[in-house]
């Protein structure tokens, strides 16, 4: 019977033949805790009885949520987090600044292709990128594999995913990505696996980008097929059964923009352009590497960025940070003017350096864009690349950014100040003219039309 | 007599406790007051004991933070009844024992304040206007649900149910 990736992964870890829709009990390669969540990892420890973990060797810790610590409360919970990894003896500890848990978990090799990873945050799932299956879990779940090494997981059905055509100037794996979510929705692969063929070749900055945004689809996985990490039994069979495929075609795509607060509602930037943003956020596990900072620097290199605007560039590990440090990168995006956070999640779960005001717009590169994520409930995020991230920061609008990368330096500046005038000096996002929210939101709404999805109002 | 609170499509995490009144933010002890604080303000301060959520289309999506779970079982929340409901959420209330019921007829039937009342042994939420059956839950879900959640379960048991 030919299996798909997470059939063939899940029937060797378990020992059996499973197919999709079968329980399965797997042991896990590793388990991944990450600060916000150790008090309660640590209880449910103490409830299950048990005083050690069961391979310290196969555990890796994370200060990186709310990091460094922003308040005494926090500061706390990191103490307590310090002092249970001295205890256990747990050796993979990463303290605050390092970077993002899923960032230094792939790079620095501790993803197994073709095993079992659990992990404390939602974006688990990036360790797909290497061809591992990460499925992110609450605290109990964690402190059970914690004491265990193993967990239950039901066998998921697969979405495959393919792409076609080679990305053009000024588009970026996000933009396929937030394409994919815009085919598939916020919940099209809830209990799935979304299988990405096609991109294995791809540096793997890029396959993180992919294999972590499925956690925007709902899925359980997602693996990208092929990748030079993978052994050679870790392919799909062909004829394996999908519940769904998806083709995109690269040659195609347009830069993708996310329309607040839904990650699925995703439009061509060119329904978006003049959009007024107050604060570009360029990083996360979904683009805070040295490739994600060298495309905005190549919009921002020699500029200042508009003065009505805050850019917080957060780098997604220290590597990266350095890797942007060596060849002039960081230096070029402090010269623009951005604000460089120390290497972290950073203010994308709205937790910790430079969250948002009530009403205020933000262009980010990071997953979601929910009310109230990065800050004030009133605030309003829109997703997209970091090349339009760069550009929004220059001209304090969200434009395409092909228009900027194709022109010559005195047209590209004659832009950027159309743009800037265009924008004029308003206030609050919420009582500009400019703000298209509602215009927007109605220009994604056909692709993804429920009448009950507008559960704030 | 319970009640129930209704909410439509794709609840996140953040909706049910934002990111900013995480525990570790907050401390252990305050978080649940911000459950909806958002969303529903007042929620935290007006549920009762055995009260019950109803939701459309993949309730609890979003982050793995398991605390939104917590604050609900903090405030007694009785069960869940949701058209469908986001993976993760989905297993932490089964670990947190929380019952969490699938029917595609409650967020359409019931209305918000409605008095209801689960039978969770026979799978039925009754209403003022009659019953809802609702999806049985899985055997391996069931098991521990009955035992009161996942650790409560190892701890009398030693090992997960079997999976067959």
């Amino acid at each position: 019977m030919s299996k798909t990736l997470a059939e063939k992964i899940l029937s060797r870890t378990s020992g059996r033949d499973v197919r999709a829709g079968d329980l399965a009990i797997v042991p896990v390669s590793r388990v991944m805790v990450h600060d916000s969540v150790i008090d309660a990892v640590m209880a449910g420890l103490r409830d299950l009885g048990k005083e050690r973990v069961w391979d310290k060797a196969k555990v890796c810790v994370f200060v990186d949520h709310a990091a460094p610590a922003p308040t005494p409360v926090v500061a706390d919970s990191h103490r307590v987090l310090r002092e249970w990894v001295r205890a256990q003896k747990i050796p993979t500890f990463y303290d605050a600044g390092e970077g993002v848990c899923h960032q230094i978990m792939v790079e620095e090799g501790y993803c197994e292709p073709g095993t079992v990873i659990v992990g404390s945050d939602s974006h688990s799932n990036s360790y797909g990128a290497v061809g591992a299956f990460g499925a992110g879990m609450g605290a109990t779940d964690v402190a059970v594999a914690l004491a265990l090494g193993r967990t239950w997981l039901r066998v998921p059905d697969s979405i495959k995913v393919s792409f076609t055509g080679t990305l053009r100037k000024g588009i970026t794996m996000k933009d396929a990505i937030m394409r994919v979510v815009r085919e598939i929705g916020t919940d099209g692969a809830r209990y799935a696996c979304v299988e990405f063929h096609g991109v294995g070749d791809l540096p793997q900055g890029d396959r993180i980008t992919l294999a972590g945004m499925t956690t925007e689809m709902g899925a359980k996985a997602g693996i990208v097929v092929g990748t030079p990490e993978a052994p050679d039994w870790l392919w799909p069979d062909p004829g394996a059964a999908y519940m769904r495929e998806v083709t995109i075609d690269l040659n195609t795509l347009e830069p993708q923009i996310a329309v607040p607060p839904r990650v699925d509602q995703v439009i061509d930037v060119s329904a978006a352009i003049g959009q007024p943003v107050d604060i570009v956020f360029l990083g996360s596990c979904t683009n805070g590497r040295l490739v994600d900072m060298q495309q905005a620097a190549s919009v921002l290199r020699g500029r200042r960025i508009d003065p009505r605007v805050r850019l917080e560039v957060v780098p997604a590990s220290r590597r990266q940070f350095e890797l942007a440090m060596q060849d002039g990168t960081m230096q070029i995006l402090s010269a623009a003017g951005a604000v460089i956070g120390s290497s972290g999640c950073g203010p994308c779960l709205g937790r910790t350096g430079g969250v948002l005001a009530g009403e205020e717009v933000c262009l980010s590169t990071a997953n979601r864009n929910y009310r109230g994520r990065m800050g004030s409930p009133n605030a309003n995020i829109y997703l997209g690349s970091p090349f339009v991230a760069a550009v929004a920061a220059l001209t304090g609008v969200i434009d395409d950014p092909r228009a900027y990368l194709e022109s010559s330096d005195r047209d590209f500046d004659a832009l950027v100040e159309r743009r800037r005038a265009e924008r004029g000096d308003r206030g609050a996002a919420s009582s500009r003219s400019g703000d298209r929210l509602e215009a927007l939101q109605m220009a994604a709404a056909p692709a993804r039309m429920r009448p009950q999805a507008e559960l704030d109002d | 007599m319970p009640r129930a609170w209704v909410f439509g499509d794709d609840l996140d995490t953040d909706q049910i406790v934002p990111g900013r009144y995480a525990p570790f933010m907050v401390g252990q002890d305050k978080f649940h007051m911000y459950a909806f604080c958002d969303a529903r303000p007042g929620f935290a301060k007006d549920v009762r004991p055995g009260d019950i959520l109803i939701g459309g289309e993949n309730f609890g999506c979003g982050s793995s933070r398991e605390y939104a779970v917590a604050a609900l079982k903090t405030l007694g929340i009785g069960a869940i009844v949701a058209t469908s409901f986001a993976r993760i959420f989905f297993r932490n209330c089964i670990n947190l024992g929380i019952p969490v019921l699938e029917s595609s007829e409650a967020v359409e039937r019931v209305k918000d304040g409605d008095e209801v009342r689960l039978d969770a042994a026979n799978g039925i939420l009754h209403l003022p206007t009659g019953v809802i059956a609702l999806r049985p839950l899985a055997t391996f879900a069931k098991q521990i649900l009955d035992a009161g959640g996942v650790v409560a379960y190892l701890r009398a048991h030693g090992d997960f149910p079997s999976v067959g």
